[in-house]
């Protein structure tokens, strides 16, 4: 609450073999910092303190956005601006595009970095505030009590913990296929996007396949082409137009045939549950349908189909139902 | 009257510091040994502090020393501790650290072990009301600072039981006034509207945290602040100091946002002095966080409440029965429910009213005035309670506040319990002029029509704050370079009202703007008493010191002239910053003449001052003896009534009825101010005060977990002021044609508030007629509520419930 960071010792390294060998040296005692917009709350806040920081803004093999031809490789330090000013990822992700455009406010966006938008930790308050709940450690949420403040919480998958995920680009690269690319002592391995967000029944105690104390770091997102060019969609509501979380959002990639009909659809929504929802009810709803309004209304039905709402936070259903209806509209759309 | 200075846009001297970075706010300062303070805050909403084991925090490097609640004199407001060994909120300061760097001070704070008691808190005063119900201080549940003595009221479980869950429960109030014969008048009411309503409470979250800094030197105590007040700062800060208020010096030039929340002195002002005090005069620096300000930094009253308005068949509001129940949070408070009464008896002129109050103390952070202290929460939940009345009536909701708004200059409006004077008052001429500018009765014909998944919706607001005081002083000097020094105690808020009524005193005196000063930002400029910069006060109030004051200088001048150049002084008059003869002739400069002023001495230099001057003023006065011409005067002119700031307002909004988004589309704001002092200064009030009303309508969150007493908003983020996005790029600012008041002597009066109410309620009024007529009765309306409301679910809140949106 003083605002004032707990004394740490910074290192920054110039070359990814250098980051490796510092986060093998100090392991647990290490905290990889890239944009800083999660990880300085945290320390303002003094509910984490590592020793050691790990600066990886000057490491010259995280940046950068490549066309490969099958796939595009994003450096996990490409700011949320750059991504989304992107012209490889306008022409084909635009889905990606616009869910980085919606992070925050152009501030952050332009020091936040996509490997922290997707790597971020929960802002459930209960926990932010240092409480010892479950996900950080302890043996009680505070946040799905009777009487707890939970408007921003989850509605699925509920295990223990209710938090959810804060990130704008997740359900982008949900339904992009994304493979995130994870270091390990200088071993690496490809974890497809819906393997990277793990919700509380895997670990509750961490929001993605990255395993800080085993010296794990995310050194690359690979979009494959599969859906580039396809039809695509954003859409985030939050309280504020800017410099805000978001109370639902959904991101969709879409391939018509040639008689207009939908062929294939990935949707996801994020802030619904801990890792980003595919929505597998519309997704095999619409497969081979018209997008028009008698599919508008189906979808709308079964888009939140199974939320288990909480105290306050009832209202997401309908909007995850409207947000996925609007999503499926935009096809329809010449 | 043409002015020459008076209505003109002149640049604030201040702002080219502001925009450039290099203006200096309180934590910017540094001194040489200078040291740091943490504050530790209580992690309980009301507990005992039992013990304090420092053994660990003294060994951290850089530790200096402690300031603990036992060190200091408290000033007597129970919960209004400077520090306490007693929290009656989350966050509130128990002891300051001290070390060689603010790292140090957060290391040791980290190990210094606090053992607490927990007591029995509470967050809604209806929970604190009830049989049996818990205290926010031990003894007590009920005070306020305005005629409300601490005390305990609990209503019977009967009464609660009348009501049921949905209702207000309406017990013993300490304040209970009436006028006029409400029962005949809601008989003969066509629509009578009975609604229970919440308003919630809303943190300040002035940008600037209240940091401050302290040192003592030669008996005096120096103090960097943040204050939006500069005289009227200072003998607050003395008392929570515990020193005269001639022992204090005070520097605040500038002031990052304040809302009322820094309106003068507020506790933990006073901890850099204290410990500075400890530590031998060593120079102290306490910067407060974010989180800090949060809890310290004060919030807007919440209201549970009810109210039933009878309405006649042409929209007149007959008779309004209010009750209103007050989050006080732990201290005295503000007054914000008493206002309730007060503007719904101003801006509705009822023929019969009765209001009945409580405050309720609560332990959450203490309530401050903001902006519109209880009037924008009146205009919030009675403005929509007017369209609907509107629509049950077959009334344009224009029309019916036209019936009722006062106008015409007010000579028949009458104000609150007594049913007093006013000033003047042009609310129905800001309505008609305002509707035609916004093209209201074309862009009607359209209003609650759904385009797709849009609708469109017109939305009025009106609002008022008592808006003038009287009786302070004005102090200006005019050296022997001829430069006019206009000496101001008010603020540096960011209105540049310093400014505004400062220039009274050169249109009085006849001076070309360029040649004159402004001497302002604390007790070095030698300030005169003035009031606060706060209640949309400081136009009417500070334009008559300052008229006073150029009016004794311009006494002071004429005889200097006669007894330089002969006759009287009704020989002379002032032109071109010169003493000239009407006859023709002789004239001497006003720098002659100051220099006349200080060969002369006397009541010309400063040496003699009129007795009736505050303390502060005669010493400034004193003190700039001998340096010019000094003309110190108090406002003696009349005034009898209250001064009604007043303001209407216009919003077109686009409710998206899939995701509840509010796309604010047109917004025209239009208050009677009378004279305008500064146009692009009014226009710059009068659009960011719908800013800051479109956050209180619809944005701004204050939610407390009722089991731990705990926040979930103290980061700008979680709390959610309106940001650039959330508003039009362009709104309109127009003011009354034509409109004066008659007891200020330029015609000016303030507005910085009603106009942000206005706003509000305007745009709470636009939802509920997108809503084909719903209200919430619950401010904010925030998005959840929204989007339940279209999807006919049940609000997620109970119906009385706070600290939850």
């Amino acid at each position: 609450m003083t605002d004032m960071m707990h004394v740490f010792e910074m290192l920054q390294p110039a070359s990814l073999d250098e980051t490796v060998n510092l986060m093998a040296k100090y392991k647990d005692k290490a905290w990889v910092i890239a944009g800083g917009k999660d990880s300085l709350d945290w320390f303002k806040d003094r509910v984490k303190r590592p020793e050691y920081l790990i600066d990886i803004s000057n490491v010259k093999e995280l940046s950068g956005i490549q066309d490969n031809g099958d796939h595009v490789s994003i450096g996990p330090m490409v700011t949320l601006t750059e991504l989304n000013q992107n012209k490889i990822i306008r022409e084909l992700f635009p889905v990606l595009a616009d869910a980085a455009g919606r992070v925050a406010s152009p501030q952050i966006r332009n020091s936040g970095t996509i490997g922290g938008n997707v790597a971020q930790d929960t802002r459930c308050v209960y926990y932010r505030d240092g409480f010892p709940c479950y996900r950080a450690g302890g043996n009680t949420c505070y946040a799905n009590t009777p009487t707890a403040m939970n408007r921003e919480h989850t509605l699925f998958e509920a295990k223990r913990c209710v938090a959810v995920t804060a990130s704008d680009t997740a359900p982008a690269l949900s339904v992009l296929d994304a493979q995130m690319v994870i270091s390990r002592d200088g071993e690496l391995r490809t974890v497809s996007v819906g393997d990277f967000f793990v919700g509380p029944e895997i670990d509750i105690e961490r929001m993605t396949a990255i395993e800080k104390d085993k010296g794990d770091l995310l050194v690359q997102i690979r979009i494959p082409k599969t859906w580039a060019g396809s039809k695509q969609y954003f859409e985030k509501v939050a309280d504020r137009q800017v410099w805000d979380f978001a109370l639902v959002n959904v991101a969709m990639a879409a391939k018509l045939g040639a008689n207009g009909a939908i062929e294939a659809l990935q949707i996801s929504c994020g802030a619904v549950q801990c890792t980003p929802r595919r929505l597998q009810d519309v997704e095999s709803l619409v497969v081979g349908e018209m997008p028009n309004q008698e599919l508008e209304t189906l979808v709308e039905r079964v888009a939140s189909r199974g939320a288990k709402p909480l105290n306050y936070n009832q209202f997401k259903a309908p909007l995850m139902s409207q947000l996925a209806k609007r999503a499926i509209r935009s096809l329809s759309v010449a | 009257m043409a002015y020459k200075i008076i209505g003109k846009d002149l640049t604030p001297p201040d702002i080219e510091a502001k925009v450039t970075g290099k203006a200096r706010y309180a934590e910017d300062f540094r001194a040489d040994g200078m040291v740091f303070v943490k504050l530790l805050a209580s992690p309980m909403p009301h507990a005992n502090v039992t013990n304090i084991d420092l053994s660990k925090a003294k060994k951290v490097p850089g530790y200096i020393g402690v300031l603990t609640a036992d060190d200091l004199k408290q000033p007597k407001d129970a919960g209004h501790a400077i520090l306490t060994n007693k929290p009656a909120f989350v966050g509130q300061p128990i002891l300051a650290i001290a070390a060689e760097t603010e790292q140090a001070a957060a290391e040791a704070l980290d190990l210094v072990e606090v053992s607490l008691d927990p007591l029995p808190f509470v967050i809604d005063p209806l929970e604190s009301l009830k049989p049996g119900g818990p205290n926010a201080i031990e003894g007590g549940n009920v005070a306020n600072r305005k005629g409300v003595k601490f005390q305990e009221i609990k209503w019977s479980g009967k009464e609660f039981a009348i009501a049921g869950d949905e209702t207000l429960p309406k017990g013993t109030t300490p304040i209970d006034w009436s006028f006029g014969d409400l029962e005949a008048k809601f008989k003969e009411s066509a629509v009578v509207i009975e609604e229970t309503f919440v308003s919630s409470a809303n943190a300040h979250h002035a940008l600037e945290p209240r940091s401050a800094a302290a040192y003592w030197e030669n008996g005096k105590v120096h103090v960097w602040g943040s204050t939006q007040s500069s005289s009227f700062a200072v003998p607050s800060l003395a008392k929570y100091i515990g020193v005269k208020p001639s022992e204090v010096v005070m520097v605040s030039e500038f002031c990052g946002g304040g809302f009322g929340g820094k309106g003068y002195a507020y506790p933990v002002m006073a901890i850099p002095a204290f410990m500075s005090k400890k530590l031998g005069g060593r120079p102290v620096m306490m910067r407060i966080s974010r989180a800090e300000e949060f809890y310290n930094g004060s919030a807007r009253a919440g209201f549970q409440g009810w109210v039933k308005i009878g309405f006649g068949a042409n929209g007149r509001v007959k008779a309004i029965d209010a009750f209103v129940v007050q989050d006080n949070g732990p201290t005295g408070g503000f007054w914000d429910f008493r206002n309730f009464g007060d503007a719904s008896s101003m801006v509705f002129q009822p023929e019969s009213m009765r209001y009945r109050g409580i405050p309720v103390l609560t332990n959450t952070p203490p309530k401050g005035p903001q902006r519109g202290p209880g009037e924008n929460q009146t205009a919030n939940v009675m403005e929509p309670m007017m369209n609907k009345a509107a629509r049950k009536l077959g009334l344009d909701p224009l029309d019916l506040r036209l019936v009722n708004a006062p106008g015409g200059g007010g000579k028949n409006s009458k104000f609150g319990e007594k049913q007093g004077p006013v000033t003047s008052a042009y609310l129905k001429e800001a309505l008609e002029q305002g509707a035609a500018a916004f093209n209201y009765r074309e862009k009607k014909k359209t209003s609650g029509q759904r385009i797709g998944n849009k609708i469109r919706a017109l939305g009025i607001g009106q609002a008022y704050h008592s808006a003038g005081g009287a009786g302070f002083d004005g102090l200006v000097r005019i050296t022997p370079d001829g430069i006019l020094h206009i000496h101001t105690g008010v603020g540096n808020l960011g209105t540049y009202s310093y400014m505004d009524t400062s220039r009274v005193a050169a249109e009085v005196l006849g001076y070309n703007w360029d040649r004159c000063v402004i001497e302002r930002g604390g007790t070095k400029a030698n300030m005169p008493w003035n009031l606060g910069q706060f209640g949309s006060n400081t136009s009417f109030t500070m334009t008559r010191t300052n008229y006073a004051a150029g009016t004794a200088c311009k006494e002071l001048l004429l005889e200097i002239g006669s007894k330089v150049m002969g006759g009287t002084p009704d020989d002379y008059t002032l032109s071109d910053e010169k003493v000239v003869a009407k006859s023709g002739g002789k004239s001497i400069t006003f720098a002659d003449a100051a220099k006349k002023a200080i060969e002369l001495g006397g009541k010309f230099s400063g040496a003699e001052v009129d007795d009736a001057l505050n303390p502060m003023t005669k010493a400034s006065a004193k003190a700039l003896g001998g340096t010019g011409l000094v003309a110190a005067a108090k406002d003696k002119l009349p005034k009898k009534g209250v001064v009604p700031g007043l303001a209407a307002a216009f919003v077109e909004i686009e409710l998206d009825v899939e995701t509840g988004r509010v796309e604010i589309l047109d917004y025209l704001g239009i208050p009677d101010v009378g004279t305008v002092l500064h146009p692009k200064g009014l226009a710059a009030q009068v659009r960011g005060a719908a800013v800051m009303g479109f956050g209180l309508a619809a944005l701004e969150r204050y939610v407390y977990d009722p089991e731990y007493g705990r926040p979930s908003i103290r980061g700008l983020y979680q709390a959610k002021p309106p940001s650039y996005l959330d508003v039009p790029a362009a709104m309109q600012s127009l003011y009354v044609k034509g409109a004066t008041d008659p007891q200020n002597p330029v015609g000016a009066k303030g507005v910085g508030e009603p106009i942000m109410g206005a706003a509000s309620s305007a745009y709470l009024s636009a939802i509920s007629e997108a809503l084909g007529g719903h209200t919430f009765n619950r401010v904010p309306v925030v998005a959840d509520m929204i989007i339940n409301h279209l999807n006919g679910l049940a609000p997620s809140h109970k119906p009385l419930q706070v600290n939850c949106q």
